[in-house]
């Protein structure tokens, strides 16, 4: 009995060693710092979303000293470089439109039927070897599809239309359509995916076909994902820039007619980057008016994607 | 004593017909839909594949040990892509010097540590905005803040960083889809043998999902080296015919950081400088600096689809 160490009591009564004590001080101080240094990690992302929205409107609001948004948004235009300059940004507007446009007209049929194909019809080992390949699809960077549209699309188009000229937005716009495919795919099949089985189920029981059930059930199940896919696709056209920097030329033209040359939003800003514009003139402005208006178009249609995304989610 | 079947009128036989016919056409539908489904899919792998070949054929002949170790000329025969690879491996570098920790933090801390709060609510937000915005708006924002306000020149640093908010949220979603697989007991099994959550997060969460993170990595690092809009922005020389001073010095501390505010140029700009010439002959030089990024880009993407292949085979917790 005696063998027991005097101190064992003193624990059994209560007493924590002191030295422990100050071990998990310690450790509690360490545990905090690290929580810190994650969360500023975390933070790192809005501030660089603060960033964004601080260096676009502080150079915007110098620039629209000068020139009123009214004229801005109305002027049709587009000659901030030229001894008599006009900045109206609406030949940029319909460059991006026109642009997204056709590349839309590409990527949503394609897009959609490759996803309905993927999630309803194709068996396990086609679906197994497209997903990757789709995904390498949307991994090319986007100067080789700048350079495929100029010198690949643009002369076999010539071939069958020889009036169309050397830059067109119909050739960056197509490019760019088989460039946005894999994004409106796999968004679109993974809603599509979501719908819950027993739907389909009592489609079948019902005795639909696989088409039916595709189109007549699956499909509007995931109406509000597929739009999403859609709006999320439209945001990645409008704010694309090699391709239409390359084969689109970089003439702002108020134009709605593919066939023609012109400048996007995106365009306009690479053009400006490769000359040698002082820091503050208002030519170096005018790039973060674009780029204002660009961030604006692709926030308001990411924003609305996400919205729709979420709700099918909530469904079920 | 059987019931006596109902006598087969020509009625019957009509409307069983129809039947059959409709049925037929129905099942009709689901071939010819079937067909154009892998027509669309054929179109995509097409299009791909006629991109690849066409840079292929127009490249190859300029691909040689020369290609690698010229800098650019203004003879397209002479030109290589000397400092272009080698500003995209120093751009990569502190890309990904940048990216990890920062990403793997945020993601960490997201799933982990963040408390159910609207402060955890925006950064979830905001991170699934950032993800949409166009990368030539990161490029606006390094050009006012890092190359002006800050000072950093148009420099090795200054894309880096640029490249590294930009494939940010790449990697922190990655993250956190990651140790979102991890199951709940490994927690408390930790929990229960006292170890702290910073224990539990860098001895088992962090290592356990450490395959996902390196896909994302990868992927992300496999967006930036063909970025080339935001690197256009903040005002990237094109003709650059020298080396960035070499990072090992030759005396102590045998480490020289100049190069990070060297000017530079990248793979994608020298590319995208040579398509925008009227000149054929360096246009074939473009379609060879773009099969080697066309390669690199395919051979990165094809390593992260091949590493989760593999994870999603072998992981059974």
């Amino acid at each position: 009995m005696a063998s027991i160490p005097a101190n064992s009591a003193t624990i059994a009564m209560g007493k924590v060693d002191p030295d422990r004590l100050r071990f998990k001080f310690s450790r509690n101080i360490k545990e905090r710092l690290i929580e810190g240094v994650l969360f500023f990690a975390a933070l790192v992302s809005v501030l660089t979303t603060l960033g964004i929205v601080f260096i676009l409107v502080y150079e915007s609001i110098a620039f629209f000293r000068q020139v009123s948004l009214w004229l801005f948004l109305t002027d049709t235009m587009w000659t901030p470089l030229f001894s008599e300059p006009r900045y109206g940004i609406l030949p940029l507007l319909t460059g991006t439109l026109v642009t997204s446009g056709v590349a839309l007209a590409v990527a949503i049929p394609i897009g959609t039927i490759i996803a309905i194909y993927l999630s309803e019809f194709a068996p396990f080992s086609v679906r197994e070897v497209a997903k990757p390949f789709l995904e390498l699809l949307g991994g090319v960077p986007t100067i080789i599809y700048g350079y495929f549209a100029l010198l690949f699309v643009t002369p076999l188009l010539q071939k069958i239309w020889p009036d169309l000229p050397g830059f067109s937005m119909l050739s960056a716009g197509l490019v760019m359509g088989v460039m946005i495919i894999p994004y409106v795919s796999s968004v679109a099949e993974d809603a599509m995916r979501a719908v819950p089985m027993a739907i389909r189920e009592g489609s079948y029981a019902m005795g639909a076909t696989r088409f039916q059930t595709a189109v007549r059930v699956v499909t509007p199940s995931a109406i509000s994902g597929i739009a999403a896919a859609y709006i999320l696709g439209i945001s990645r056209a409008v704010g694309e820039t090699m391709i239409v920097a390359v084969a689109a030329g970089m003439q702002p033209n108020f134009t709605f007619n593919p066939a023609e040359p012109a400048a996007t939003i995106t365009a306009y800003i690479v053009q400006v980057a490769l000359g040698d514009l002082p820091h503050g003139s208002i030519g170096y402005q005018t790039i973060f008016a674009a780029g204002l208006t660009l961030f604006l178009l692709t926030l308001f249609f990411n924003v609305l994607g996400h919205w729709m995304r979420r709700r099918y989610r909530e469904a079920y | 004593m059987s019931v006596p079947l109902p006598a087969v009128t020509p009625d019957h036989e009509a409307k069983l017909r129809s039947l059959r016919s409709l049925i037929a056409n129905h099942k009709r539908w689901d071939i010819l839909f079937a067909g154009v489904g892998v027509i669309c899919l054929a179109f995509g792998m097409l299009a791909f594949v006629a991109l690849f070949f066409q840079m292929a054929i127009d490249g190859t002949p300029r691909i040689n040990w020369d290609f690698f170790t010229s800098f650019p000329s203004r003879r397209a025969e002479n030109a290589g892509i000397l400092s272009a690879w080698i500003g995209s491996t120093l751009v990569m570098f502190v890309t990904a010097l940048a990216a990890v920790p920062l990403g793997v933090g945020a993601g960490v801390y997201l799933e982990e540590y963040a408390p159910n709060n609207w402060i955890t609510q925006i950064i979830e937000i905001n991170v699934t905005n950032l993800a949409g915005v166009p990368s030539i708006v990161y490029g606006l924002l390094a050009l006012g803040l890092f190359v002006y306000q800050f000072g950093l020149g148009q420099s090795v640093l200054t894309a880096g960083l640029t490249l590294a908010l930009l494939i940010l949220p790449v990697v922190i979603v990655a993250t956190r889809e990651a140790i979102r697989a991890i199951p709940i007991a490994i927690r408390e099994g930790a929990y229960a043998l006292g170890a702290t959550k910073w224990q539990t997060t860098s001895d088992h969460i962090v290592p356990y999902s450490m395959a996902g993170i390196l896909t994302g990595v990868i992927i992300g690092l496999a967006r930036a080296i063909g970025e080339t809009a935001p690197i256009i922005t903040i005002g990237a020389l094109t003709f650059i015919a020298f080396l960035p001073p070499s990072p090992i010095g030759t005396e102590f501390p045998f480490l020289n950081f100049d190069w990070l505010m060297s000017p530079f140029t990248v793979m994608p700009i020298q590319m995208f400088n040579w398509t925008s010439r009227p000149e054929e002959a360096f246009q074939v030089n473009a379609a060879a600096a773009g099969l080697v990024l066309v390669v690199m880009t395919l051979a990165m993407n094809g390593l992260a689809i091949y590493i989760r292949y593999r994870l999603r085979k072998n992981i059974k917790w």
